[in-house]
């Protein structure tokens, strides 16, 4: 075993160097998941309160705007997801093409939001997508419209930007994981199928798909974290608003927290819902990834 | 299907042309498609950057009306950005958040990193094991607990409470300890034989030799915290600390917002990583990549 081959000084060493890091995490995050599942069985405001027992589960389950946040961060999950990583599969199948002309700037455009803050596109979406703003004037000069959209006044249509916007900045992130890992692939394995007349969609599902199988896990995974603790965005374009149709987790948990009397019991709770959704999900993806081999 | 079915069908239309001229009008069609396809997506991704230019130089009721147009509104709105904010003191607060912030994670998180994979253990693969668990671990549920600790600490609105809970980066240490694998460590060895103490190896041979790991991880990390915006919000709360993200994510949550000077506010954010990315884009998606190699 390595153990036994490592000198005395050798073991110090390792541990002086892992160490920093170590500290840092059980102050940093050990002891704060510890703490928050410790208080989400308290009760009470600010910093009184006594030992609730399952009293925030019950509340839960009775709390009408945590259930619409829930239902909101599930459509966006569900709607939003599939959406971009499809489009990001889509985009990097047409740029794995070494004779394709113009392939580095649409590379680097469709990439180039990727840089932004998530306030600062937050911020262009609502202002593009105001009541008479550009969006709307485009549709209603191409036609595609006949009476303006109120894109952030309607509970379906702010739903609708969200979705836009996060797909906007993230299309391109999870493009070049596909791009790259498609570079990867080995070129014959599509001419032998061609040969063989195998059709190009057969080609893309049972070749690329499945070659890609570990990327796109790993894209849907770090995906579905997101928009699981999907914040600056909504706070920023829609506040939650209109009548919290757009109210996420995370920004229930911010108010529950810092825009009303504090109630950190009870946000300790909805943040264990996060929690064990991140968790039952990732789970999910990992099995369904392992079955369709 | 059938565009992605006509994106992956360029392998057959290169192929095609590679053999003989057999280029039919299907193919032609189909790589019209990708083109157009491309330019759609390239267009869309690109808008928002343009917008952000042209509205910085127009009066916000113009904005909101989408106006589409250079105006004449440029002067008074940079004018009018340096007088509502103190522009130098929150530049100053962002980038010394920023540049502090990533130093640290950087030294902290490579350190250890680097320790991972070179003293390994059985129990040290354990705690490595117990600590890619803890990535999935939501922002969202360390906030409440993070805060009441900073509380606590008495370090509400001091720069410590927003450096101290990214240095010890998980994600980071994973990366590091990827890019470990590949320093040959015939280096260590000699450097051992030489009388080298292991931080003297790691100073003065490891950290050299991995100049362009560093590189990629730094763009990552500054970002990162350039950007950053939920936790500076929690625990930010006094005007002179605020930073750049804050003060326009402020600035466009006024019930009037004066999109003009919120426009110069933006580009003036998205400035600094828009320049890091054109400079060093190599390096930038090397170090997106990193992660999953």
């Amino acid at each position: 075993m390595a153990q036994a081959r490592l000198g005395r000084s050798e073991q110090i060493n390792g541990w002086l160097f892992v160490m920093p890091a170590l500290v840092l995490l059980g102050m940093f995050m050990i002891y704060p998941i510890l703490w928050s599942l410790w208080m989400s069985f308290q009760t009470g405001r600010g910093m009184n309160f006594s030992f609730g027992g399952i009293a925030n589960i019950v509340r839960l389950t009775q709390d009408p705007v945590f259930q619409r946040a829930l239902t909101n961060t599930f459509i966006f999950l569900i709607v939003q997801v599939p959406i971009m990583l499809v489009l990001a599969l889509l985009f990097a199948a047409a740029l794995n093409d070494s004779k394709l002309w113009g392939r580095s700037f649409f590379r680097t455009a469709i990439f180039l939001p990727c840089v932004t803050s998530l306030v600062a596109y937050s911020i262009l979406f609502k202002s593009m997508f105001a009541n008479d703003g550009v969006i709307n004037d485009f549709l209603l000069a191409v036609g595609l419209i006949a009476t303006p959209i109120p894109w952030l006044a309607d509970p379906f249509w702010a739903k609708v930007v969200v979705i836009l916007a996060i797909t906007w900045r993230w299309t391109g992130y999870n493009m070049i994981f596909y791009l790259a890992a498609m570079q990867n692939i080995d070129r014959s394995i599509y001419e032998a199928a061609r040969i063989d007349g195998v059709p190009a969609w057969a080609r893309f599902w049972h070749l690329t798909v499945p070659m890609l199988k570990p990327v796109i896990l790993f894209t849907s995974v770090i995906s579905t974290i997101g928009t699981l603790q999907l914040f600056d965005e909504v706070n920023t374009i829609t506040a939650g608003g209109p009548s919290d149709s757009t109210l996420t987790l995370s920004l229930y948990i911010y108010n529950l927290t810092f825009k009303f009397m504090p109630s950190f019991g009870y946000a300790s709770t909805v943040s264990y819902v996060i929690v064990v959704l991140v968790g039952i999900l990732s789970f999910i993806q990992f099995v369904v990834a392992r079955d369709r081999r | 299907m059938s565009t992605l079915e006509q994106a992956v069908d360029l392998d057959h239309a290169i192929v095609a042309r590679r053999t003989g001229p057999s280029l039919n009008l299907p193919a032609l069609i189909r790589r019209a498609l990708v083109y157009v396809l491309l330019s759609v997506a390239a267009f869309v991704s690109v808008f928002p950057f343009l917008w952000m230019i042209v509205s910085a130089t127009n009066a916000s009721p113009d904005i909101v009306t989408g106006k589409a147009t250079i105006g004449e509104a440029l002067l008074t709105n940079v004018v009018g950005f340096f007088t509502q904010v103190d522009a130098p003191r929150i530049f100053w607060n962002s980038a010394f958040l920023a540049i502090v912030g990533t130093l640290l994670t950087l030294a902290v998180s490579s350190l250890a990193g680097y320790g991972f994979e070179v003293f390994r253990s059985r129990f040290r693969e354990k705690i490595f094991g117990g600590m890619l668990l803890m990535l999935s671990i939501p922002f969202a549920a360390l906030m409440v607990p993070l805060f009441v600790m900073m509380a606590n600490l008495k370090l509400i609105n001091t720069y410590a409470a927003i450096i101290l809970p990214g240095i010890a980066s998980i994600f980071i240490i994973f990366y590091f300890r990827q890019a470990t694998k590949a320093f040959p460590h015939e280096l260590r060895d000699a450097a051992r034989i030489d009388g080298l103490k292991e931080w003297q190896i790691f100073l003065h041979i490891y950290l050299p030799v991995m100049r362009s790991t560093y590189a990629a991880a730094i763009i990552i990390v500054f970002m990162a915290n350039w950007n950053n915006y939920l936790w500076p919000l929690i625990v930010l709360q006094t005007n002179e600390q605020k930073t750049i993200t804050l003060v326009i994510q402020s600035l466009s949550s006024a019930y009037y917002p004066d999109y003009g000077v919120i426009m110069v506010g933006t580009i003036l954010a998205t400035l600094p990583t828009l320049v890091i990315f054109f400079v060093l884009q190599r390096r930038f998606v090397e170090g997106l990549l990193g992660s999953v190699k």
